[in-house]
């Protein structure tokens, strides 16, 4: 069992912001949700990698990709050609 | 037809499209004269591209998708984008913000989801042929649910690049049409290898539909006719396997013990990936704009709450909890092994069958509002699931109805034979039609 304290935790950890009004309906269903999820603790077996399976990396040189005006573009905020953000510290 | 303007109004009573171009041009090539339907995930440079999301208003991709570019160079003319669940998020297409899609067949029941849109506007009659995206079941269940044809190819088949991501490892971009024969047309134009996309696999399809199924090995699972499956779904279902044998097939029973964990398998996963895929969207680099002068947190809280649905919300919370200390070997590891449980047991059985054979979704189109509780939503993708989990191809194809509703029958196949599940589904639409 989840508690409320717990899942305004999660949403605090995601960033998603949960409104006060919504805190007990999300935690309800949240445990409906994690209750089935422990039916996975019944599962035998190990960890198996895929093992056919390669990396597909490419050389670190630089190639042809958007102006900085299209990238620019779809962003709100901006400055000298940058995108500016919230503050960090 | 090549240079051909067409102007595209349609009549929308079913709410199919988010964003119409209304001049648009047909290009040459084998799609010339052909309108086609995008999914609203899937990036087209300069038209809007939401994702059926409010935090992504607005938006306009400086970049086409892999698909889009193959669209464009076999000159179809792309009319719209459709409507969907948000970010992909359900089986409905009610989790839009943009309001649901109605199904075409009963507009007071949904049309499926979440390519819910592409498949109403096929069906509805206003497009030929659409591209969907599957990552539990988003083509097939729409595909059911409306009366068409849809195909989630083998993992890798199509690109992704320019698909927005929700859960990189099960989705995969589709063709959906009203009749096999566009499925598979539609399906030759967008596979193939795309250095863009690190998962693609350098096999183009070529194939054109054969009916002959002589000799063909069905599987039936039981666990696709138990519990769970409305037995008026599962005889319609066996009737139609029934046409199958009398084309020369032959049905082997099988089982798949797996499927016991492959929903919360499934469902793990795509919550752990959504939760990583849609950290990008903060109101920075597009969406709507974050407050620059609150701090980081504050300022992504606010955007995310008031950009993202609940079910979004929900999703992202679901896997973040997951992967939170404590909890991944108890969640995310286990969801691998039964992941791999389930791989193991298609390998098992396909080396014994050539096709597995079962209903699409395990019930008819739901009422609009009817799935109010997200874990019997979540329920109703078992039989679709685990064909995403092994990367496997599958299609689903009209088979009949149920109280005046379309019914799906689901033909898996073994991974890169896209072209065996095609055929066999060929085979089926053309003895009945």
């Amino acid at each position: 069992m989840v508690t409320e304290h717990e899942v305004n935790h999660i949403a605090e950890l995601a960033d998603v912001g949960i409104n006060t009004g919504e805190l007990g309906t999300f935690t309800h269903q949240f445990n409906a949700i994690l209750e089935y999820f422990d039916t996975l603790d019944q599962v035998r077996g190990e960890q198996a990698f895929t093992r056919d399976l390669c990396n597909v990396l490419r050389e670190d040189v630089v190639e042809p990709s958007l102006s900085q005006e299209d990238v620019l573009r779809n962003a709100a905020a901006q400055e000298d050609g940058f995108i500016k953000a919230p503050r960090v510290m | 037809m090549a240079g051909y303007e067409i102007c595209f109004e349609p009549d929308d009573r079913y709410n199919a499209f988010l964003t119409t171009c209304k001049k648009v041009t047909y290009g040459p090539g084998k799609l010339t004269g052909v309108a086609v339907a995008v999914k609203d995930n899937i990036s087209t440079k300069g038209i809007e591209t939401t994702c059926a999301s409010k935090i992504l208003k607005g938006y306009i991709p400086p970049y086409n998708a892999h698909v889009v570019e193959l669209l464009m160079q076999s000159g179809a003319a792309i009319v719209g984008k459709t409507n969907m669940d948000e970010f992909g998020m359900g089986t409905t297409t009610e989790n839009s913000a943009f309001g649901p899609t109605l199904n075409p067949c009963d507009t007071s029941r949904v049309p499926g989801g979440s390519s819910g849109g592409s498949a109403a506007a096929i069906a509805g009659g206003m497009v030929r042929m659409a591209l969907g995206t599957d990552t539990g079941g988003s083509i097939r269940c729409p595909a059911a649910f409306c009366g068409i044809v849809g195909l989630k190819p083998t993992y890798g088949r199509v690109s992704r690049y320019g698909l927005i991501a929700y859960a990189n490892s099960l989705e995969q971009i589709g063709p959906m049409g009203r009749t096999v024969t566009d499925v598979s047309t539609l399906m030759g134009v967008i596979a193939g290898y795309d250095r863009r996309d690190s998962t693609s696999y350098n096999k183009p399809y070529t194939h054109t539909p054969r009916a002959d199924i002589k000799g063909l090995k069905v599987g039936i699972p039981g666990e696709y006719f138990g519990a769970g499956v409305d037995p008026k779904v599962a005889t319609v279902v066996n009737s139609a396997i029934g046409r199958l044998e009398e084309l020369g097939a032959t049905t082997v029973p099988c089982s798949i013990p797996s499927m016991e964990y492959a929903l919360a398998a499934y469902y793990v996963t795509c919550t752990c990936e959504a939760s990583s895929n849609l950290a990008r969207f903060d109101g920075v680099r597009y969406g709507p704009a974050a407050d620059t002068k609150k701090s980081w947190h504050d300022a992504y809280r606010e955007v995310r709450r008031a950009g993202f649905g609940t079910e979004v919300r929900r999703r992202i919370m679901l896997g973040t909890f997951a992967l939170s200390s404590g909890y991944y070997g108890k969640y995310y590891a286990k969801a691998q092994v039964a992941r791999e449980n389930v791989k193991r047991d298609f390998a098992r059985i396909f080396s014994e069958v050539d096709v597995i054979a079962g209903p699409t979704m395990p019930t008819v189109a739901f009422k609009l509002g009817e799935k109010s509780d997200p874990l019997s939503m979540y329920l109703s993708d078992i039989l679709t699931v685990p064909v995403n989990l092994a990367g496997i191809p599958a299609i689903s194809v009209p088979c009949g109805k149920v109280e005046g509703m379309p019914i799906g029958l689901q033909i898996m196949g073994r991974p890169f034979e896209d072209e065996r599940v095609i055929d066999v589904a060929y085979a089926y639409e053309q003895e009945v039609t």
